[in-house]
């Protein structure tokens, strides 16, 4: 059925961040609350007014429940869907639906993580296919290791392009106050740094840090009589193809040609009309994955689009915030993705702001490219 | 008192791979087949994934596989894997269709190729346990 009147019906008040850095004194409940209260203050919201809850993290079994205890909220929807790092860019749109059929007025929705602190590794719930166990692939490395490996040898994308998409991400970071990994890199650095999974180096793969983040949603109506200027949702889309590196049916290709599909569909827009693009990178061969799948690029062109440039001053800004690879990466990074693609939509982003930025795409994925979210947002004017 | 030396990580022998991994330590490669659809599919599980039938039985593998595509693992941090570093890790996809997870053994980690022909090879693990791996094709000694 289709989605179009879905599009526009819900916005984002409110978008922030807390606790993003190598050390914290906080729990991560704490930080998923401290984000969901600068969310709504940004908003002129209390917490009084949230009656949906949507939350996820490794750290917790029931993480909603978990986000409302510490907001002392019984909310009327609560939503802890895991799909890894797309998980709460899939909340947007369950939100969206809860919101116009009446379910809850405010929603919230929340992820955090201290993993940085916490043994300075990953920390995530991932459970391996009992047959994969004897081989010894790095999780979720080495499954993205075999992709890059496998689009390399189809397409002919060079390491020297994978390479260039931490190069931009690093051009974006340098020009965000809030990244922890400031400083330019070349692609030169990107191939001296110590291969870990070929064809897979170490500056291809996310920092590891604590952090978390946290946006509020509601009707248009309401929306406008808020504080900030209200980013409408006119799209989402969200599948996902697999669970675990084995069952991939393609190693090329994702299922965010179908999220992508739904979300430009509700929103009756395609890629042409994005001004910003923020795809997850927790490994650098996303970038090139999500732009071939989200119709910016054919499939294999990924490689010479990135050559094209995706960094500052580029017709396609990709990532601005510095991404997972360069600004921070608390584990599943859709909250960061989503709170920089409102940023970029208020105008609000300083020496990195896209100039005249109206539609903003942001595609999350989890696991080895499992999960799949596409949000396709507006601002009015 | 000798160190315990770590020991591979070993899979769950019940359930679905329980004939699995009785024909594995017999040093014979069974493939999941449906008789319903006719077919092929990795991993073992009780229905078919392609058509729903639990008419699933299996097929004695040939063996024989291509490597579709693989890493080289270079750092781990497991107390077994650790001492491997490095080795390869590949989608080897069989000779009857499905890919499985493996390792690509007997040759050097270098010379691994995505098209590379490749056999069976079963490296002992505990007891009553042998772990399918992968070879150059006619690398056998």
């Amino acid at each position: 059925m289709s989605q179009t009147h879905l599009s526009g019906q819900v916005s984002i008040v409110g978008a922030a961040t807390a606790g993003i850095g190598w050390e914290t004194g906080n729990s991560v409940s704490e930080i998923m609350a401290e984000a969901v209260l600068s969310a709504l203050d940004e908003a002129g919201l209390s917490v009084r007014d949230v009656d949906g809850v949507f939350a996820v993290t490794p750290y917790y079994w029931m993480p909603s429940a978990t986000l409302a205890d510490q907001l002392g909220i019984q909310p009327k929807v609560t939503d802890s869907t895991n799909i890894g790092g797309a998980s709460v860019v899939a909340h947007v749109g369950h939100a969206v639906r809860a919101i116009v059929s009446g379910q809850c007025e405010v929603a919230v929705i929340a992820y955090a993580s201290t993993q940085r602190s916490d043994g300075g590794k990953l920390v995530t719930g991932a459970d391996i296919l009992p047959f994969e166990r004897p081989y010894g692939a790095l999780f979720p490395i080495s499954g993205y290791a075999m992709l890059m490996q496998r689009h390399m040898y189809e397409h002919g994308t060079t390491r020297e392009q994978l390479a260039q998409v931490a190069v931009s991400a690093s051009q974006w970071a340098s020009l965000n106050p809030d990244a922890l990994k400031p400083e330019a890199i070349s692609v030169a650095d990107v191939l001296a740094s110590p291969l870990i999974s070929d064809p897979l180096r170490k500056l291809d793969i996310c920092l590891v840090t604590n952090g978390g983040g946290a946006i509020v949603l509601t009707s248009r109506d309401r929306a406008k009589k808020l504080r900030k200027p209200a980013i409408s949702v006119l799209g989402t889309g969200e599948s996902h193809s697999h669970c675990y590196v084995s069952n991939m049916r393609s190693y090329t290709a994702t299922a965010g040609v179908e999220s992508g599909r739904a979300a430009y569909e509700m929103a009756g827009l395609g890629p042409k009309d994005m001004d910003v693009v923020q795809i997850y990178d927790a490994f650098t061969i996303m970038v090139l994955l999500g732009l071939e799948d989200l119709g910016f690029c054919a499939k294999g062109e990924g490689g010479r689009m990135v050559d094209r440039g995706i960094g500052p001053g580029s017709k396609l800004p990709v990532n601005t915030s510095g991404g997972g690879l360069r600004y921070c990466h608390p584990g599943m990074f859709g909250i960061f993705l989503l709170v920089e693609a409102v940023r970029q939509l208020r105008n609000e982003c300083g020496k990195r702001q896209v100039e005249n930025t109206r539609r903003a795409l942001v595609h999350g994925f989890g696991g080895v490219v499992a999960g799949n979210a596409t949000v396709i947002l507006g601002r009015d004017g | 008192m000798s160190e315990k030396t770590p020991s591979r990580p070993l899979p769950e022998t019940r359930n679905a791979g329980e004939k699995f991994w009785k024909a594995a330590a017999e040093g014979s490669l069974l493939v999941p087949k449906c008789t319903a659809c006719a077919r092929t599919f990795w991993h073992p599980r009780p229905r078919c994934p392609h058509c729903g039938s639990n008419r699933v039985d299996w097929i004695k593998g040939s063996g024989g596989g291509t490597v579709h595509t693989f890493t080289v693992v270079r750092q781990s941090g497991d107390p077994f894997f650790k001492t491997r570093v490095p080795y390869a890790v590949a989608m080897v996809e069989l000779d009857e269709g499905p890919r499985m997870m493996t390792n690509v053994v007997d040759c050097p980690v270098d010379s691994v190729k995505i098209g590379m022909r490749v056999e069976v090879v079963f490296e002992a693990a505990g007891e009553n346990l042998a772990i399918p791996m992968f070879r150059p094709a006619g690398s056998a000694k």
